[in-house]
């Protein structure tokens, strides 16, 4: 369980999160969700100790993590997929999932987990995580980075952004056995309405405060569609 | 010695075509065969190598290793390499001084490639010891119409100061690459001079430098790239720096004709944030991530 206690986050004056209170149990599946610029991303971060809230209490199953470096919180079983993936000189896939893993592995193996993703092409393995890469290709490298380490909270931060080059569907089939599989806590921030759909819950934020946390029929005034029925794409 | 010999010799020296091994400024070992003669220049100052026209993938391994403290060696190496020959070269460097004299090699490396020939040059330096260990390498290299040389060289901690120039002369369809990796820390001194004249049409100059520059380390690499008719170059100096270091680049392209295409990048800085922040989230700590991220950028 991953709970937020009045959790708040200034920078250079600005309220970014306002008093966050949340609770995240485990094997659901969360979508948070909300416009450009309320606070997503930054609440992510917090979860990874990328970034430090300004007051509050972060308990990950009942253990105090507010103070806990980003290495600490990743060996407790909290995995963070980035929106923009870093890229490395000289830092192979292989290398990646390697360390990803915490163990030697084959390539063979490290292949296994590329498929997961869409790229199985054994080729891929010694490709180095660089620009030569499509942002697709370093997105679906980023998604496998997580899933090669079985987190007990993944958090995916939009995962769809930038991949218009893969089949959207692929997207979704590994969601759907991430949410079927459902160890863990999942959290992903997304728009997509076909991940929404998957949810146990949606988080909707808005201008750095949880507006309202419930299925999908919280949504119903974003998502009306003006030729009627539930929800647009 | 030999310890020393597999630092900086990465191949079964045994193994390779041809070889000469110098230690404390004389020839100790030598091998030749019918395609590769080694000839000494007099005062035991350096060798001539030979190589045959048409000699297919022959590989010479010319280490030199210096264990006495207080030696200065300066050795004269020329390649004349015949036409079609296609040869590796390995030539590694390595010092071994415990003592507070100063070690220093000067390597002076000549290269006349004959049309059509192809050289690969691996060249690596390797100091170890608490004495001051100086390395000053000149490589000058004579490109004859349709040749290609293939410059790599490697100095990974363990030498004081290095002043390092490599000079070439480029004919019609020659091709020159240089890949440098460089890592310096403590007080190390490392300056890099490329200077390439491009003088034969289609005459293409690729010269790539990594380096990492800690504590409080002093880098410089100077590019000087001369496009003399229709010709290419292309110059990347990319430095990571931390602490206390500096790294300075200077670049100089000059292009003589409306048709030479002369590029340089530089870029010096310290290691992405991104970088290390997504190997922390994979479970490293800041020193782990960091490691890795310069193990890689080195590789
Ligand atoms: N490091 C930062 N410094 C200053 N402002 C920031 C920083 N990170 C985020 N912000 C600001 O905080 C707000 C929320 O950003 P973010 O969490 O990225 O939103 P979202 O992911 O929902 O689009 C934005 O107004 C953004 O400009
Ligand atoms: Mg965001």
């Amino acid at each position: 369980m991953l709970e937020f206690k009045n959790i708040c986050f200034n920078k250079d004056g600005k309220e970014i999160l306002k008093n966050i209170n949340l609770k995240l149990l485990d094997d659901k599946f969360y979508v948070i969700t909300g416009p450009n610029g309320s606070g997503k991303s930054t609440l992510a971060k917090i979860i990874m100790g990328i970034e430090k809230p300004t007051s509050g209490t972060i308990l990950f199953n009942d253990i105090d993590i507010t103070n806990k470096t980003i290495t600490e919180r990743a060996n407790m079983g909290i995995g963070f997929a980035f929106q923009q993936p870093a890229v490395f000189k000289g830092i192979t896939v292989y290398d990646l999932l390697k360390v990803a893993i915490k163990k030697d592995i084959t390539k063979v193996e490290a292949c296994n987990i590329l498929s997961k993703v869409g790229l199985c092409a054994l080729n891929y393995v010694d490709r180095e995580v660089n620009t030569s890469l499509s942002g697709g290709e370093l997105k679906r490298i980023e998604l496998a980075t997580i899933l090669a380490r079985k987190p007990i909270l993944s958090i995916f931060d939009e995962p769809e952004a930038g991949i218009d080059l893969w089949s959207f569907n692929n997207l979704i089939e590994v969601f759907k056995q991430i949410e079927e599989d459902s160890k863990g806590i999942t959290l992903i921030i997304s728009h997509q309405e076909r991940i929404l759909n998957i949810a146990d819950k949606i988080i909707l934020l808005e201008n750095g405060e949880i507006k309202e946390v419930g299925d999908k029929s919280i949504l119903k005034d974003i998502f009306s569609c003006p030729k009627g029925g539930d929800l647009c794409e | 010695m030999s310890s020393l010999l597999n630092k900086i010799i990465n191949n079964k020296i045994e193994e390779a075509d041809s070889y000469n091994i110098r230690e404390n400024g004389k020839t100790v070992k030598r091998k030749e065969n019918e395609y590769i003669k080694i000839v000494n220049k007099p005062n035991s100052k350096g060798i001539d190598i030979y190589v045959k026209e048409d000699t297919l993938f022959g590989i010479i391994d010319i280490p030199v290793i210096i264990s006495e403290s207080g030696i200065k060696d300066v050795v004269y190496n020329d390649f004349h390499i015949g036409e079609n020959a296609n040869v590796i070269i390995v030539a590694g460097c390595g010092i071994h001084n415990i003592k507070h004299k100063t070690s220093q090699h000067d390597g002076i490396h000549r290269f006349y490639l004959s049309k059509n020939s192809k050289v690969r040059y691996v060249e690596k330096h390797y100091g170890e010891g608490t004495g001051n260990k100086i390395f000053n390498p000149i490589t000058e290299a004579y490109l004859e119409e349709g040749s290609t040389l293939n410059i790599e060289t490697v100095q990974i901690k363990g030498v004081d100061k290095t002043t390092r120039i490599t000079k070439a002369e480029l004919q019609e369809n020659a091709t020159l690459t240089i890949n440098e990796k460089l890592y310096t820390e403590e007080e190390q001194y490392a300056k890099t001079d490329f200077i390439v004249n491009l003088n034969g049409e289609n005459a293409s100059a690729h010269v790539t430098s990594r380096s990492v520059a800690t504590e409080n380390s002093y880098q410089e690499f100077t590019s000087d790239v001369i496009g003399n008719t229709k010709s290419f170059a292309h110059v990347s100096c990319d430095a990571i720096i931390k602490e206390n270091a500096q790294v300075k680049a200077i670049p100089i392209i000059y292009a003589k004709d409306a048709s030479a295409n002369l590029i340089h990048e530089a870029a010096i800085g310290k290691i992405a944030g991104q970088q290390l922040t997504k190997l922390m989230t994979l479970g490293l700590t800041l020193k782990e991530a960091e490691k890795m991220i310069i193990e890689g950028f080195l590789k």
